[in-house]
């Protein structure tokens, strides 16, 4: 990598660890991430890739209040890091480099509860600056915690890249292709996880017909993801539409709310 | 009582707005959210309270506790600006009723967020830019920053505008109906999409040979012995191109017999399975490395 490269690498890695915790642009997100690292290494298209294949993984990962997901900023920049700097780029060392991605995003997970325990030390200052009416030491408390974020994936991402390039690449070398074959085949079990940690959070009784409709439905591989989606939102509309109407009808003057059962309520009225 | 009232502009609530972007960058394991929230109410503090003492209480007031989605802090944001204008030209709103609007609204507000944001429109968006970058299409990530960031920022200017209008009254009206009806849709749409993904995107894939298939006379092409003449071979390629099989035996392998059954049915079933041991207490990352080593174990021993 030229010295340009490293620079550039660093800035995404450090705007990917801000977006680690802001949550906002998804910079962090490896469909993003891992691009912006092919964009300034010159190897666009396998990064896209990996990319493509990192956040099919990590579809489902969310930081939900307090609880933090495994750290997706981390995986996907030292994953696509590791990836061109073994300079091999066929679907096996794709599959390493995600692979390499699931350690990483654990060893992230507590890098951000590091910060986030700094943190706490940081706001007290700005509470201390609030009752002086201060307005600039506050903003710039705010800032550097943020910082802090950033720096949790720019300085694995230094690390990563001082370690030689031919010793990433004898490693990954020296991986024989069962294994990476059978990682690749894992990695399409993996997004399993995901999807269950969702639905677990999701389902009630009222809703679990709607996944029974949405399986079937994907069956039919004419239907793409968007027409599946104006499916999807075409049933919720019904759904809460007819809900209305038949607790409407059976309440009659009362505004008594029907029965709880919406089908059969709209049959009632026939 | 001549005073002027003092009204926040729209270039403060676009600042104020833009700030809300950069609500998580001081998150913390004690209050949260909280500075962030007073970051982003400071060009609104600086409009409306010009002394020190006024400030410093309104900065104070904002370091509370708070936490909710990052995306539905707009619209409690919207409703805290309406608050604060309030009470800068004179209002009686105490330190308690703000705390206790922002406190109320926070949790359903997250309630719903969660699904809609990270449980609906990621996953869509992500999916379908991940499916166009697996096969090395660059528009795979375009497609996912430019719809996202145009849907996020619509969302919070939009819900900051609202919020703002709406005051306080935006409590009353989100808790009946509309609350109810959004987050009721999320998820019925939510598990809708989920089970799409499922079918389309976990791969559980068998090489398993089961013993070949031994088709019936007539569902096989008899070849002739001997030469072949033109008429014949005229036959047998009609034949062929009717469907008939070219051997009398054909290959049957365990993924096809699945497949017959109902196309991507081991993915659900070993996400049911995921569900239930997450349900155990299971962490999820033990799953994660337990389906790599159960992929790379079942491919040394050629069934998948």
């Amino acid at each position: 990598m030229s010295i340009i490269s490293i620079i550039l690498v660093i800035i995404v890695a450090f705007l990917a660890g801000i977006e680690g915790i802001l949550d906002e642009f998804q910079l962090h997100q490896p469909l993003i991430a891992c691009t912006l690292i092919g964009l300034v290494t010159g190897h666009l298209i396998p990064c896209v890739i990996l990319g493509g294949t990192l956040q099919m993984m990590a579809l489902g990962w969310a930081n939900i209040g307090a609880a933090v997901a495994p750290d997706v900023a981390l995986a996907s920049i030292a994953s696509a890091i590791i990836l061109v700097k073994g300079g091999n780029f066929d679907a096996g060392h794709i599959a390493l480099a995600y692979g390499a991605a699931i350690p990483l995003a654990v060893a992230g997970l507590f890098l951000t509860m590091i910060v986030r325990t700094i943190s706490v030390g940081l706001v007290h200052g700005a509470d201390a600056a609030a009752k002086r009416g201060e307005i600039k030491p506050l903003e710039r408390i705010h800032i550097t915690a943020l910082g802090l974020q950033g720096l949790r994936i720019a300085i694995p991402a230094i690390l990563l890249i001082l370690i030689p390039a031919s010793s990433v690449q004898s490693a990954l070398n020296s991986v024989p292709h069962w294994l990476s074959d059978g990682m690749t085949i894992g990695g399409g079990m993996v997004v399993a996880v995901g999807y269950a940690l969702v639905i677990n959070m999701m389902a009630t009784r009222e809703v679990w017909p709607f996944f029974a409709l949405g399986f079937a439905l994907a069956a039919v591989s004419q239907l793409t993801l968007i027409a599946l989606g104006a499916i999807g939102v075409a049933i919720a509309l019904i759904y809460i539409n007819l809900s209305k109407m038949g607790g409407g009808s059976n309440g009659g003057g009362s505004n008594g709310g029907g029965s709880g059962d919406p089908v059969g309520d709209v049959l009632n009225a026939y | 009582m001549t005073e002027e009232r003092i009204s926040l502009t729209k270039s403060d609530r676009l600042a104020v707005a833009w700030r809300s972007t950069f609500l998580q960058g001081s998150w913390n394991y004690e209050r949260m959210q909280n500075l962030g929230f007073a970051y982003a109410m400071i060009p609104a503090i600086k409009r409306l309270y010009k002394s020190k003492e006024d400030r410093a209480a309104a900065l104070t007031r904002h370091l509370e506790f708070f936490n909710t989605h990052p995306y539905l802090a707009s619209p409690i944001l919207g409703v805290t600006l309406a608050l604060e204008e309030e009470r800068a030209n004179g209002a009686a709103i105490d330190d308690t009723a703000v705390q206790g609007v922002k406190i109320g609204m926070m949790g359903p507000l997250a309630g719903i967020g969660d699904p809609v944001f990270w449980f609906t429109v990621r996953p869509i968006l992500g999916a379908l830019g991940a499916s166009l970058a697996i096969a090395g299409n660059i528009m795979g990530p375009i497609i996912f920053f430019v719809v996202w960031n145009i849907l996020r920022w619509g969302f919070l200017w939009y819900t900051q505008e609202f919020g703002y209008k709406a005051g306080s009254e935006i409590t009353k009206d989100l808790s009946g109906g509309l609350l109810k009806d959004i987050t009721k849709g999320a998820s019925i749409l939510g598990m809708f999409i989920l089970a799409v993904l499922v079918e389309r995107w976990v791969n559980v894939k068998f090489v398993l040979e089961l013993p070949a298939k031994k088709l019936a006379e007539g569902a096989y092409i008899n070849f002739p012995k001997g030469d072949v003449s033109g008429a014949k071979l005229q036959e047998i390629l009609g034949q062929q191109a009717g469907g008939l099989s070219l051997t009398k035996e054909v290959p049957n392998t365990l993924q096809a017999n699945l497949d017959s059954l109902v196309p991507g049915l081991m993915g659900l079933l070993l996400t049911f399975l995921c569900m239930y041991l997450l349900k155990k207490k299971v962490s999820p990352i033990i799953l994660i490395v337990g389906l790599f080593v159960v992929g790379v174990v079942l491919h040394v021993l050629h069934i998948m």
